[in-house]
């Protein structure tokens, strides 16, 4: 089968990491998680061997949206929360590149909310990255609209009082066919889920868990810490049950009321635990394990990939769509156009 | 019975009844037979916002007035010759409009005493004699209707729902027009439901058979064809689809497929309704999940190569102004058409306006300069929409091109150009390094500017070793990265404002119609007020007035002769659907005393009203 990949041309030299680094110097805070994600997608991008002329990277506005300067290829920085609109016009326009969008929780959730749940429900072909670091950076330091309730910050001193998005359920209710979360500190994971998220065909939602060190510093810090991260992550692999624990002893299974829920794999035996399927057509399953976690402790946090599945994505829709009706009707005759059905002369 | 035909020069109609009526189907349908007729016609529809207002209120009359002459004219007409009432709202709504003496046709089964209450009226105005200094001709449209349907296989509600092609095929009797036309657009209109098909035939041809029988018109008119019209194949034309089809025209003419990134507001939705009809010309139409993303889109289109356009209203443009300002910070080709209406906020969705010319000129953060062009005429709008093209793509910048509600909707003929004949708009991408390092290696600036005209170069992704990044954020000048740097920033501005300035080297010297070349009084006008005050201008000289017109089509940068020419005069006038927007400019740039005339009624301006104004202007002198 064809993929979109097919349409993109192909670097004649092999790349490497180098490549794709700008001349700019890189302006994050010393110690943020930008630059790991950078590192990645930088040392990730010349395995898909595509010419990187026709890779673009279009960000809003915030911190994670400087992203594009520091990326020796095709970009924009464009204005808040607009980049997934942007990114829909030149995805439609253009099937011969690769999109990324670069954008944070603040961007991508709050002054964008709209056009994010627009593109995913289109299925635009967008690989978009959600640095998620539960704070507003650029602006110093008010709460965002992932920070747990009753965060205090220079905005909020008593304490927020907004319930928080969870990005990975939004993401799913708006019927988006690619979406994944990720950790800032694991290059192998962050690999694995970018690979996967630059060949779905489609939407492709990552979540990346980002440390901003200045602001909101050790946010993420239970899934990092080598003592706690094993008991409070699952790393969701498919066809795999659902187990995590330092001694792989917890797991999920579905109650008998039809929820799911974390068990003691002692209790309920090995058979009871659900096997992880990202490409399950329905996603129910996907969506009950992104409400397992405890958004303040964030024990039972699910990362990897929560649904991956086929839909023809919206860019190609409008290019088929458009190539049928000029199979039909023959290429436009502008003299025709022009003339219409009704004319006299006037001699 | 033979009837005695009376030849008239200029006739002008208005069709007013309920919304639900058909009045604008039947006034659109009178028009096509006119056109086909060859007279010079001009057209004004004047709905409500509605849908389906409650029925029989003055808020739900929607009418339709039609001006058209042996002649060539340029306004739908101030007063009509005709109105046709088809209930006593469309009456109460619209009698304050026709002067004495004028025919009034009106379906007298509307005229119940539930209806009358309705809207007022304590007697039957067609009995009480209110009506008494007009040429009343009552008559039971929608029972003869009913009537001449018996027999047809549809409900009472279907054949009461003709009446408007009953009244349509009696006028075109009264007129004289060619029924040809009609009964071919009722075909395909209905083809699929024989029965409503047939029914609406018959009831056009019961219409026109009572005009011809019926002892209450003695007369049938006629209106010769207009002379004054210059040789060629004309169509009639609305200024929507003739802006629509310029852009088309301007894909075509620069090679670039159109991309159109839209959100539906009234009355700029039939612009994205004609380009979607037209997708077998290579044209995008992507209807976007708010204002913003239709332009995010048309940005995102432009920066791949597209020639990319938003279409919208007032409101809709006060939503995108930061994405406009983005555009002038990208300096990437962009057309932004604002088809104005009244305001502010929701205003009058469905009334005219010029009230935006400021919000298109400053309604950004920073110093953001954005060239302007308005069409004057329904027609125009298809070459407005192809110079638009020109200046956005030539220099890099989002255009403006404002219409508004009574060009998107009104009507004119349309001598129709010669395809090959348009302007050739080339895109001149880049396509090679721009710029030698010191160290002797070529690079890319994308913000190296052409020295004439201050454009920077247009680099596609795709383009193998261009590659390069922009954003909102200030650049150097030349190679284009983020600066800071405060001197930067002073050369960025002046450089962004001078570029706009120097489109005035490109477009042509503002020209002044003034036959005998002694006036000192001057009417200058922009957009649509072209029409009126072109009419009001002959009208005043047939009076012996001195008084010389001029028109702006480019509104930012104005003609390099324009304030020469504004000095010229003793008096300027401009008149303006809007509180003085253009007069503003003109203070502010040449220091000149101009007045205003202004009126925001959210209808064109009357010919009259002109006349009255360059009068007293005149005699004051």
């Amino acid at each position: 089968m064809t993929t979109y990949l097919d349409l993109i041309p192909k670097s004649e030299a092999t790349l490497s990491a180098k490549d794709f680094k700008s001349d700019q110097e890189v302006r994050w805070c010393p110690g943020c998680g930008d630059y790991s994600i950078l590192s990645n997608v930088q040392g990730f991008l010349p395995e898909l061997g595509l010419a990187k002329e026709n890779i673009v990277f279009i960000s809003g506005i915030g911190c994670s949206s400087r992203f594009p300067y520091y990326m020796n290829t095709y970009g924009m920085h464009s204005i808040h929360g607009r980049a997934p609109a942007i990114a829909t016009g030149l995805a439609v326009s253009r099937p011969d590149l690769q999109i990324w969008v670069v954008t944070g929780d603040g961007d991508a959730l709050s002054i964008g909310g709209n056009h994010l749940i627009h593109a995913l429900r289109r299925n635009v072909n967008l690989k978009i990255l959600l640095f998620n670091n539960r704070i507003y950076g650029l602006t110093k330091g008010q709460y965002s609209p992932t920070s747990e309730q009753g965060k205090i910050t220079k905005s909020t001193p008593e304490g927020s009082l907004d319930y928080a998005f969870n990005p990975v359920s939004l993401a799913l209710g708006a019927e988006a066919t690619f979406v994944a979360r990720t950790i800032d500190s694991d290059r192998k994971h962050m690999t694995e889920v970018l690979r996967a998220a630059a060949h779905h065909e489609g939407a492709s939602l990552v979540e990346i868990y980002q440390n901003c060190n200045i602001f909101n510093d050790g946010a993420w810090e239970p899934l990092k810490d080598n003592d706690t991260r094993d008991d409070v992550m699952m790393r969701l692999e498919d066809g795999q049950p659902i187990r995590f624990g330092k001694d792989m002893e917890k797991g999920v299974i579905r109650t008998d009321e039809g929820h799911i829920a974390v068990v003691n794999v002692s209790e309920v035996g090995e058979d009871a635990i659900i096997k992880h399927d990202s490409h399950a057509k329905d996603p129910g399953l996907a969506f009950a394990l992104s409400r397992l976690y405890n958004p303040r402790t964030l024990e039972n946090t699910p990362i990897g990939i929560f649904r991956d599945i086929q839909r023809p994505s919206y860019d190609r829709l409008v290019r088929d769509q458009l190539a049928e009706v000029q199979a039909n009707k023959g290429e436009g005759d502008l003299q025709a156009l022009l003339n219409g059905p009704d004319t006299w002369v006037v001699s | 019975m033979s009837k005695q035909l009376v030849t008239l020069n200029r006739v002008v109609i208005r069709f007013a009844g309920d919304s639900g009526d058909g009045m604008q189907l039947t006034g659109d349908r009178f028009t096509s037979e006119t056109a086909g007729m060859g007279n010079d016609l001009s057209t004004l529809p004047d709905f409500p916002a509605e849908i389906r207002a409650p029925a029989g209120t003055i808020g739900g009359v929607s009418a339709f007035q039609l001006a058209f002459a042996d002649h060539d004219i340029t306004t739908p007409g101030d007063d009509p010759n005709v109105l046709v009432a088809m209930n006593p709202a469309a009456l109460k709504a619209n009698l304050k409009d026709l002067p004495r003496g004028a025919d009034l046709i009106i379906n007298t089964d509307e005229f119940t005493k539930r209806n009358l209450e309705k809207v007022g009226y304590e007697t039957n105005p067609i009995e009480d004699g209110s009506l008494d200094g007009y040429n009343v001709h009552a008559i039971a449209l929608t029972s003869q209707t009913v009537e001449a349907l018996k027999g047809f296989d549809i409900t009472k509600k279907e054949a009461q729902r003709s009446k408007n092609m009953y009244a349509l095929g009696l006028l075109s009797w009264l007129y004289s027009r060619p029924a040809e036309g009609t009964r071919r657009f009722l075909q395909k209109k209905f083809g699929h439901k024989p029965e409503i098909l047939a029914a609406n035939l018959a009831a056009f041809e019961a219409g026109w058979s009572f005009g011809e029988t019926t002892e209450i018109f003695s007369v049938q008119y006629e209106v010769a064809k207009a002379a004054d019209l210059p040789p060629g194949t004309y169509r009639n034309i609305m200024g929507n689809p003739a802006l629509a089809y310029g852009l088309i025209a301007a894909a075509k003419r620069s090679g670039l497929p159109l991309f159109l990134g839209s959100y539906p507001i009234t009355p700029a939705s039939d612009i994205l309704h004609e380009l979607a009809k037209n997708h077998h010309f290579g044209v995008t139409t992507f209807q976007a999940e708010d204002e913003i993303a239709g332009i995010g889109g048309a940005i995102g289109a432009s920066y791949g190569g597209a020639l990319a356009v938003t279409t919208t209203s007032g409101p809709g443009i006060a939503l995108k102004s930061e994405a406009i300002g983005l555009a002038v910070s990208l300096e990437l080709p962009l057309i932004i058409v604002d088809v104005q209406r009244g305001g502010p906020s929701t205003g009058l969705p469905t009334k005219t306006e010029q009230s935006d010319l400021l919000q298109a000129m400053f309604g950004r953060n920073g110093e953001s300069p954005v060239p302007v062009i308005a069409p004057k005429s329904p027609s125009d709008c298809f070459y407005a929409a192809i110079e638009a093209a020109r200046v956005a793509i030539e220099y890099r910048t989002p255009v403006f091109l404002l219409s508004d509600g009574y060009l998107a909707n009104g009507s004119e003929p349309w001598k129709i150009p010669q395809a090959d004949d348009l302007p050739h708009i080339d895109p001149n991408f880049a396509t090679a390094p721009n710029h030698t390092k010191a160290d002797g290696n070529e690079e890319f600036w994308p913000y190296l500017r052409d020295p004439e005209t201050l454009a920077r170069p247009w680099a596609v992704p795709g383009t193998k070793g261009l590659e390069h990044r922009i954003g909102g954020l200030e650049k150097a000048d030349g190679p284009g990265n983020i600066s800071y740097d405060a001197q930067n920033h002073d050369t960025m501005v002046h450089l962004r404002q001078g570029k706009i300035e120097a489109i005035a080297k490109t477009i042509p010297d503002v020209e002044v119609d003034d036959p005998d070349g002694d006036a000192r009084l001057l009417i200058l006008g922009w957009g649509s007020t072209y029409g009126p005050i072109g009419a009001a201008c002959q009208i005043s000289r047939r009076a012996g007035v001195k008084v010389a017109q001029a028109h702006l089509r480019h509104l930012n940068p104005f003609p390099s002769n324009l304030g020469e020419v504004l000095r010229s005069y003793d008096k300027v006038i401009v008149p303006e659907m809007n509180l003085g927007q253009l007069s503003m400019l003109l203070r502010a740039k040449y220091l000149v005393d101009i007045q205003g005339l202004n009126q925001v009624r959210g209808m064109p301006f009357k010919s009259s009203e002109l006349v009255t104004a360059i009068t007293e202007a005149a005699e004051s002198m």
